[in-house]
């Protein structure tokens, strides 16, 4: 079967998967992730996916693709991991928050909320896999162009509300805010993939509940070629990377 | 007030001043013109917070040697002492505010405090030892408000509302007085400890960072903050109260000695973090070290920390600082100022690895960029001025204006 049909029926596959994990309660689901470094090409589409989705300023950078050169000229490969929150078990994000701004949810997205967070940045001196931003108040291109663009202060859906941010209010949340991925939480709620899922075109990334043993993404972290992120430390991350 | 009071009001009147520009820029523009971001989260003003609150825990520790302790030797700057630190934390508290996000919600800690955070512990700390310091302050000097309350200056007028209805301004009451302070001062022991050992644990505690994650974090903060706290009391004692390098020559002499000591005990602890963390070869243990030392801010390490707050003071104090008063006031402000550099060398050198190699190079924009080196801004460095300004002012009032020197027996009235 060619390749690109495949992609689609993964998708297609998450999507029910999804619709599955919705109909359960809350507190019954564990999102996760698996990524397929065999497929991952590098083209930071997920990076960019999230970007636009996320309407992320200058500086908060919700994911990244970490290259990595191997090798001496003229034996080099490349290789990529693609890093978005890892959405831990045991977050040392949440735990040093002195006002229980960030935390947890039982279906294990750790969120920020924006209205309490007073922006000490011990989250992101705790964060073991440079996760979490601070969002400083940078726009890309006011005081570069004569107009603010309008993708500068077109509003994000995180978390199910809408966020704007424009320059001349730099001290209203989620400016002055650490801000993170949330697994694209507002639109599992609309019951759509993260939109690094979506925009993956190499197939690399799955989407699921981990709870649910016949989902894509359960069967993917049972794979005896999975390893995760400083898997030392006790934090039991829920992204799962295929090697 | 005398002149060198007058000095020490211009240059924090000065100060704020010219660090008014940075204020403005930072109330109006919040975090946008610091030099760090989300790789290097604390920089420059949480250096200055450790540095204040450490300067704090150590002129109170001192103080409790007179009022717990009974260490007589110390009597003559046991007021200051207390005062000292309150200053020093009243700064501490305005440096870590300014460096909120949110400085409006900082009352959000009070409402709704997550104890698992050590962040959450220091502040309601903070608060407690903020009104034990203000309790035991007012004890030790209440009956010398009530003896100054009478006249009609400016100064007699402040000491009626200060004094808070107190009238007997006698010995005996003062003796009485000296009592409570000294359960104060008891509960006030083990409270120091305890936040300044929290503000360690707060950098101990992130298993993110291996240079801060030991044990050994806290007790450094302790021993670092009695030795930046005992040097600035010295100095405090030679060249603040008037004559005081030669007045009270045996305290500041003390002083000294009990500085000295606690410079060697400092020096002890960072040798052991030092060999320990370099003889291995994880990146994480041995590049804060290796950057410490040889990296682009070497002279932090060097000339501040070694040179002026350990190395200068350390030969001064065992040559000619062992008679002269004046050489242990000089050796104890060479060294508060180099404790900057020791303090700088906690914060930043925790960032000087990256959380997962090769994340420096995978995306790069303002204020997540980890290649560029941390410099702070001209904005950071006016809101420094202006904090320490408001420092230099209020300790400048509190001397000329407060009875910071006990009056000998009889002397007042």
């Amino acid at each position: 079967m060619p390749v690109l049909l495949q992609v689609e029926n993964m998708i297609l596959r998450m999507h029910e998967d999804l619709d599955r994990a919705l109909k359960k309660p809350m507190h019954e689901r564990h999102w996760g992730m698996a990524i397929d470094l065999l497929k991952c090409v590098g083209c930071n589409a997920c990076t960019i996916a999230c970007k636009s989705e996320n309407k992320t300023p200058p500086g908060v950078s919700y994911h990244v693709v970490i290259e990595e050169e191997i090798g001496r000229y003229p034996n080099v490969t490349r290789r990529f991991l693609p890093r978005p929150c890892q959405q831990c078990e045991h977050p040392p994000c949440t735990k040093v928050c002195p006002v229980n701004a960030t935390y947890r949810r039982p279906d294990g997205i750790v969120i920020v909320n924006y209205d309490v967070c007073i922006g000490c940045r011990y989250c992101l001196a705790a964060c073991p896999y440079g996760a979490r931003s601070f969002d400083f108040g940078d726009f890309y291109t006011a005081g570069q162009t004569p107009t603010v663009a309008a993708y500068d202060t077109a509003p994000a859906y995180e978390y199910g509300r809408k966020h704007s941010r424009t320059p001349d209010r730099r001290n209203e949340s989620p400016i002055g805010n650490a801000r993170k991925c949330t697994f694209c939480l507002h639109r599992l709620e609309a019951g759509m993939l993260p939109a690094c899922i979506s925009t993956c075109i190499g197939g690399a990334r799955i989407f699921g509940d981990l709870n649910d043993p016949e989902s894509l993404v359960a069967q993917a972290a049972s794979s005896p070629r999975v390893m995760r992120l400083k898997e030392e430390l006790g934090t039991e991350p829920s992204v799962y990377y295929l090697l | 007030m005398r002149k060198r009071l007058w000095l020490l009001l211009g240059i924090g009147i000065l100060a704020v001043l010219a660090g008014s520009v940075g204020m403005v820029d930072r109330i109006r523009y919040g975090l946008l013109h610091v030099g760090y971001g989300s790789p290097v989260p604390w920089a420059l003003w949480v250096v200055f917070y450790i540095y204040f609150i450490g300067l704090s825990a150590g002129a109170f520790l001192i103080s409790s040697l007179v009022y717990v302790f009974g260490m007589k030797r110390f009597e003559p700057v046991g007021r200051i002492a207390v005062f000292t630190a309150l200053i020093a934390l009243l700064t501490a508290l305005l440096f870590i505010w300014v460096d909120l996000g949110h400085m409006e919600r900082f009352a959000e800690v009070f409402f709704r405090p997550d104890f698992e955070s050590p962040l959450a512990w220091i502040v309601w700390l903070y608060t407690a030892y903020l009104v034990l310091l203000l309790a035991e302050a007012w004890f030790l000097m209440r009956r010398s408000f009530a003896r100054g309350a009478s006249g009609q200056g400016f100064k007699s007028r402040l000491y009626r509302v200060l004094a808070l209805g107190t009238k007997d301004g006698s010995h005996e009451a003062e003796e009485r007085d000296l009592r409570v302070v000294r359960v104060l001062g008891a509960i006030g022991v083990p409270l120091a400890i305890a936040f300044h050992g929290g503000t360690g644990t707060v950098f101990a505690v992130t298993i993110a960072r291996a240079y801060w994650y030991s044990g050994l974090f806290p007790l450094l903060f302790l021993v670092s903050a009695l030795a930046s706290g005992g040097a600035l009391l010295t100095a405090v004692a030679a060249f603040v109260i008037p004559n005081g390098y030669q007045k009270n020559k045996e305290t500041v002499l003390a002083l000294g000695r009990l500085l000295l000591g606690l410079i060697f005990i400092e020096v002890l602890m960072e040798v052991a973090e030092f060999l320990v963390s370099l003889y291995g070869t994880a990146p994480s243990h041995f590049v804060p070290i290796h950057e410490q030392l040889f990296g682009p801010n070497w002279w932090i390490f060097w000339v501040l920390g070694l040179g002026f707050a350990v190395g200068i003071p350390s030969v001064l104090l065992v040559t000619v600082g062992r008679r002269s008063g004046l050489a242990t006031g000089l050796a104890a402000l060479i060294s508060v100022v180099g404790f900057v550099g020791i303090r700088w060398n906690i914060v930043l050198p925790g960032f000087a690895t990256a959380e997962l190699p090769g994340i420096e190079t995978a995306f790069i924009e303002p204020h997540l960029n980890y290649i560029a080196r941390y410099v702070p801004t001209a904005m950071e460095w006016l809101v420094s001025v202006f904090a320490i300004g408001i420092a230099f002012i209020l300790f400048a009032l509190g001397v000329g204006l407060l009875p910071l020197e006990r009056e000998a027996e009889g002397a007042a009235g």
